[in-house]
């Protein structure tokens, strides 16, 4: 019973973090209908922000301390924020109106131009480093558990990131537009809703969310590197299909399933040789017996 | 083209390779080595082009079935070559490992294409890309063919008359399935699979069929690999040598046969031009995908004949 709460929390946390990077896939196919394949990259850029960030925000806020955390964080995520809209401008804009699949190998191209440049000697080089302190860890045992405190902040991080995230797409002037945008996009044009400021925001939006699953990915990882992002970007990729690609609720649960079954599947030594493969074989079976995933509707197609 | 034209075209191409092939010796081991995975290259990249290209479906797990031809050819020979009593024996031993190698990749390509080819667009393309690593992940986990360390000692037996024979080969079944009339149907497939049903046309079939065949020759190709290279490892199959024949497909053009060959040769020697400045090799090989999906998304080689449209 102690291993089934053990790896709970272990799930949880790492579950947590893929559904903030799947709620960026899943707005931006919400939007635009494509799969942003350089999303898995701003969470790496967003981990190295924060790595170069840490030093200078720490003669402010000695770290590690809340403070520093959270203003490394913010920071971080404005740059990647940045960084997502510059991609978009410059990769996909030109782009809008072509077949969806040269889009998609579009985005393939602007993925592998990010990871090469930046193991690149120049910028990052392909060598591990190890992700400073952000917040103190303190292990302590809960209820006959082993318990490390950024188990902890993980899963509280990511609810409040979703309570904010629920706030803008449904109570703001934007978030409507957003809504109105991947409901339609001409009739979202007619009622007066600026498309392209709507696209920037969202790749601004999602790319910020990646930037802070990065950090708190960076965390728990041994270190980073210019491709840690691949691994869970293709996760959480699987998690927002998972859920209902295009679906924000969805997203998140798929995140939680997909990290509690990979950490569950990690655990048991029959098959834990086989985690890297246990994602893809959910993917295919999802996608096998309800495309529209977990929580999205399935779609007829018009002929 | 005429059958008997196509016939005769394979018929010189086949004895040009193996005497160029006898005089290999005479050649730069480099440079052989290059031609060599010229050939390979061409033989992934004419056969994903049928899958792709032709038949409109969007693959990105080609690898994946390399791979099951390379480790199932390799293991072949690497248990029976010992037992060879006479040099003779190699060739019949090598198409024999060859054909099984390339049989269990269109097994597996039967396996993955009956559920996945009911998805369309970018889902197919992410359920491929799936399947492809999942097949990655079993290798890297199969002791007995190495797992991660890889499959070591293969005897090299791909020499320039195997590799450029079977790209003729190859070039050959695909352009002639293409232009018979049966062949038609994946064309009617690629440009309207609603108006090709409606004409008695099934598309799952043709779709199935061309996943089968372009798994298969991969294969083959994965095969030829394992006895160039002589030594295997599951990271070399990963989604990027998957991405790598794409990239030939779409360079070439989507369905256009003789600029998906040449796309094949020129994407084998631009690594080797580009070695000066291997730092920067992969930098400009993503801006090279991207540049050419801005400004000619239908391919380098299509020109003259109307552009079929890249869905």
């Amino acid at each position: 019973m102690d291993w089934f709460f053990q790896q709970l929390i272990n799930g949880l946390a790492l579950g947590s973090i893929y559904a903030l990077i799947a709620l960026g896939y899943t707005m931006v196919y919400g939007v635009l209908r494509f799969i942003n394949f350089a999303h898995s990259d701003v969470l790496m850029l967003g981990a190295f922000a924060a790595f170069f960030l840490a030093p200078a925000v720490a003669h402010l806020f000695p770290l590690p301390s809340y403070a520093g955390a959270i203003l490394v964080t913010l920071l971080a995520a404005g740059i990647c924020a940045a960084l997502g809209i510059l991609i978009e401008l410059m990769a996909y804009r030109p782009l809008r109106n072509r077949p969806k699949l040269t889009v998609l190998i579009t985005a393939i191209g602007v993925s592998l131009f990010i990871e090469y440049t930046c193991q690149h000697k120049a910028v990052f080089k392909a060598e591990t480093r190890p992700f400073p302190n952000l917040l103190a860890q303190h292990d302590f045992r809960l209820a006959g558990l082993a318990v490390n405190s950024n188990d902890l902040v993980v899963p509280i991080v990511t609810v409040l990131l979703l309570a904010g995230l629920w706030f803008v797409v449904q109570k703001t002037k934007i978030g409507t537009a957003m809504r109105a945008v991947s409901f339609n996009h001409q009739a979202a044009a007619l009622m007066g809703v600026s498309i392209n400021r709507v696209i920037s925001f969202t790749f601004g939006l999602g790319s910020a969310l990646a930037a802070i699953a990065g950090i708190l990915y960076a965390l728990k990882a041994p270190g980073i590197e210019p491709l840690m992002g691949v691994q869970p970007g293709l996760r959480a990729f699987i998690a927002a299909v998972l859920g209902g690609i295009g679906n924000l609720p969805g997203a998140a649960l798929g995140g939680l399933v997909l990290g509690l079954l990979e950490t569950y599947a990690g655990g048991m030594p029959a098959i834990s040789n086989y985690r890297d493969g246990i994602a893809f074989a959910i993917l295919i079976l999802i996608l096998l017996f309800k495309p529209a995933g977990l929580l999205g509707k399935a779609q007829v197609e018009k002929v | 083209m005429k059958r008997s034209g196509a016939r005769r075209w394979l018929l010189l191409a086949l004895i040009a390779a193996f005497v160029v092939s006898y005089l290999s010796s005479y050649f730069n081991r480099y440079y052989l080595g290059i031609v060599i995975d010229c050939g390979i290259n061409i033989i992934l990249a004419v056969s994903l082009n049928l899958i792709n290209g032709h038949t409109g479906q969007f693959s990105l797990g080609h690898a994946g079935f390399m791979a099951v031809g390379g480790y199932t050819a390799a293991s072949i020979t690497l248990a029976l070559s010992k037992q060879l009593t006479s040099m003779a024996a190699v060739p019949a031993l090598f198409v024999f490992a060859l054909l099984v190698g390339g049989l269990m990749a269109a097994l597996v390509g039967l396996a993955v294409g009956v559920p996945s080819l009911r998805l369309k667009g970018d889902y197919l393309a992410i359920v491929t890309l799936g399947f492809g690593e999942i097949i990655r992940v079993v290798f890297q986990n199969m002791e007995s063919v190495g797992a991660a360390s890889g499959l070591k000692g293969i005897p090299g037996y791909t020499n320039l008359f195997w590799a450029w024979g079977l790209a003729a080969v190859t070039v050959f079944v695909v352009a002639s399935l293409v232009n018979s009339t049966y062949g038609r149907g994946f064309i009617a497939v690629h440009d309207d699979e609603v108006a090709a049903s409606a004409m008695g046309i099934n598309p799952t079939r043709y779709k199935v069929t061309a996943f089968v065949i372009g798994a298969f020759f991969s294969g083959v190709a994965g095969g030829l690999y394992a006895h160039h290279k002589q030594f295997l490892s599951p990271t070399g199959f990963d989604f990027l040598k998957s991405i790598d024949i794409v990239v030939m497909v779409i360079l070439g053009g989507m369905g256009r046969t003789v600029g998906v060959i040449l796309a094949a040769i020129i994407l084998t020697l631009l690594p080797e031009f580009l070695r000066a400045f291997a730092d920067y090799r992969m930098i400009i090989y993503s801006l090279l995908i991207i540049g050419l999906m801005m400004a000619r998304p239908q391919g380098l080689f299509t020109f003259g004949r109307k552009t079929v449209a890249v869905k």
